[in-house]
């Protein structure tokens, strides 16, 4: 009997170790993002055709931020291979140390804007902070820049910008200053606050989260609002009466890095060439909002071409933006958060 | 069986003394015993409490670059945001610790004059959003709050007011919503004090000639007090650090001190930064609950004592 039951446990263990043979450590990576729709996106986009074609196994955690990858790498208890952050995030990050070193022999770097290719991270998608306005209160009149935005005598109406983003509500302050797109960058912060502060006492609410904002827009709580694309394409898309589009907006970048002390580092610098390539890169606009960070995923010719005029980093799109410079942000971030928090409490 | 043999031991001890000996020789013991019993205990409460405690204090004394230095604490007073939010913070906590107050304890002084069946009916009304999570609650309020939301359209619709009301998004927003989370944080400690005032005492007073409002005034109000107080500290302790319903219900307007955290953990490379906001906290409050033990312990028991 016992023997019985032993040889039905090797059989079964036999069946389990065979089973188990292709996701054995050596050829599993973990990738964390954000979770949510997007990470959904990432799965169809990147996840799934890398795992295929290099016939390794990918498997997904979510992540908080910069926070979660400093607890990780400090606590020498890295458990992801390649996580995705913010860029001021892996532009602050790269400073501390906190990722590998990305091996550009391998990892093709061509195609992606220059400002989000570093020695240890590198570019991956886009959002667009966006300006959106509630038809059923404006008509098709309704503020088209930031200025109109600014201009509380001309569009009257309830408003609300981000409180958690102080970047993004600076960089949209510098433009409604009236800078032209390519002189905000680097931004003046005293005289970004200042704009901040001419408007402030007409902010209903300062939102600290995507799902915040597109409920504000779409209960109609305010009339305008500053939102990321990907929301507002999703309010649109449901019928909301609101109108939004890419002129003057803020292209934030989100990317990838390989945490210092990743045990699959190789592998991971493989997967990550392949999450970037033109190729995978012209996926991700088939399932979400968010453009590609690759450039050349325009010229594969598998993204139809009545989307291309959505896609917030299509080249057409991308002249009438700004976009958020990570570097400069790695080193005013702090002081310029203060500040902005210290202008909207008051 | 003489007396004598009975008071004097083989030793010529008298028995009281040998038996005071073996009482407190027996004391020591159980005293040992319970001490064995409550250390596990003991032990999770300093390694679950005590130990991260201490270790956030450590952080909270270091820099970004890892250097020891005050620099966590000093940002508070350089920088007048955060003694803004410490205002706030106590202002919200002040204002929904009232409110609760005002509606929890006509509520609870209803919940305890019921019949027994009424009362344990109603008592699930108080528990059953106790229950519900507070994020799906906060999100109810902005529904019903907001300004296309239930309250606004009814009141507009009725003629009452032409242009909606600042429910939401704000102060009034806040409290509202903390209130309805913390009532039964008051509602419940004051019911189980007032279900154990002695009936006979108000009968007492009754039959002594009060009017039931004296009667309430001089003798139930007294003896619920206790309830009160403890009701009063568990929400006044519980607001200070409170995150979700202001994060959600104050439009970023109303920023408390846990939002502050929140921000301070991501906003700086060191841990410290938030830490020393906790470790702050953490002072003030029990600050606090030292000085409402002294003063609500101190009326409290005045009053028994004055009885």
């Amino acid at each position: 009997m016992t023997k019985r039951l032993c040889i039905y446990g090797l059989a079964v263990a036999g069946l389990l170790a065979s089973v188990a043979v292709p996701a054995s450590a050596a050829d599993t990576i973990t990738v964390a993002s954000w979770g949510g729709t997007y990470q959904d996106a990432e799965t169809k986009a990147f996840f799934d055709p890398t795992a295929k074609e290099l016939g390794i196994t990918i498997k997904q955690d979510t992540t908080n931020g910069l926070d979660d990858v400093r607890l990780q790498v400090t606590g020498n208890a890295v458990k992801w291979d390649i996580t995705e952050l913010g860029a001021d995030e892996c532009a602050r990050g790269s400073k501390e140390g906190l990722f590998e070193k990305l091996d550009y022999s391998v990892i093709d770097k061509s195609g992606i804007n220059p400002k989000l290719v570093h020695d240890d991270w590198v570019g991956i998608s886009y959002t667009s902070v966006v300006l959106i306005y509630r038809t059923d209160v404006f008509g098709d009149k309704g503020p088209k820049t930031w200025a109109d935005f600014w201009d509380v005598e001309k569009f009257p109406g309830r408003r609300a910008l981000s409180g958690s983003q102080a970047t993004e509500t600076l960089s949209v302050a510098a433009l409604a200053k009236g800078l032209p797109i390519d002189k905000v960058y680097p931004v003046d912060i005293d005289g970004a606050l200042q704009s901040v502060d001419k408007v402030k006492g007409h902010i209903d609410a300062w939102w600290t989260s995507g799902a915040q904002a597109m409920q504000l827009v779409k209960d109609g709580e305010v009339d305008m609002a500053s939102i990321w694309n990907g929301r507002a394409g999703t309010l649109k898309k449901e019928g909301a009466p609101v109108s939004f589009s890419f002129d003057q907006g803020v292209l934030t970048a989100d990317c990838m890095v390989i945490p210092k002390g990743s045990k699959n580092k190789d592998l991971a610098m493989k997967a990550l060439a392949k999450f970037v390539s033109p190729d995978l890169q012209a996926n991700l606009p088939l399932y979400v909002d968010n453009g590609p960070a690759n450039e050349k995923a325009f010229e594969t010719g598998k993204i139809p071409q009545e989307r291309i005029k959505d896609i917030n980093s299509s080249p057409g799109n991308v002249k009438k933006q700004v976009l958020q410079d990570p570097e400069f942000w790695r080193d005013t971030l702090v002081e310029a958060t203060e500040k902005f928090n210290n202008l909207i409490q008051q | 069986m003489s007396v004598g043999s009975a008071s004097f031991d083989h030793a010529g001890k008298p028995d009281g003394v040998l038996n005071a000996d073996a009482l407190r020789a027996d004391a020591r013991r159980q005293a040992l015993g319970l001490l064995a019993l409550v250390s596990p205990g003991l032990f999770l409460v300093f390694a679950v409490i005590i130990v991260p405690i201490g270790w956030l204090f450590w952080l909270s004394l270091f820099d970004e670059t890892g250097q020891l230095s005050f620099a966590n604490y000093a940002r508070f007073f350089e920088q007048a945001s955060y003694i803004k939010t410490f205002v706030t913070t106590f202002k919200v906590a002040f204002v929904v610790t009232g409110a609760s107050v005002l509606f929890g304890y006509p509520l609870a002084y209803m919940l305890s004059q019921l019949p027994r069946r009424a009362a344990s009916i109603c008592l699930i009304f108080v528990i059953l959003p106790f229950w519900t999570s507070v994020l799906v609650r906060t999100y109810a309020w902005l529904v019903i709050l907001q300004r296309k939301g239930l309250i606004n359209n009814w009141l507009i619709d009725l003629g009452v007011i032409g242009q909606p009301l600042p429910l939401a998004n704000n102060f009034t927003g806040v409290v509202i919503g903390m209130t309805h989370i913390m009532l039964p944080f008051l509602v419940l400690p004051l019911y189980a004090s007032m279900k154990t005032i002695d009936v006979d005492c108000l009968r007492a007073g009754m039959n002594l000639g009060a009017s039931p409002a004296a009667t309430f005034r001089q003798i139930f109000f007294p003896l619920s007090l206790p309830g009160l107080a403890s009701g009063v500290v568990i929400v006044f302790v519980l607001c200070l650090g409170f995150f979700v319903t202001p994060a959600l219900m104050g439009g970023g307007k109303v920023i408390m001190w846990a939002m502050r955290m929140e921000q301070a953990t991501s906003l700086y490379s060191n841990w410290g930064a938030g830490a020393a906001l906790g470790v702050v906290l953490l002072a003030v409050t029990l600050a606090l609950l030292g000085l409402f033990q002294r003063l609500l312990g101190a009326r409290a028991t005045g009053v028994w004592s004055r009885r």
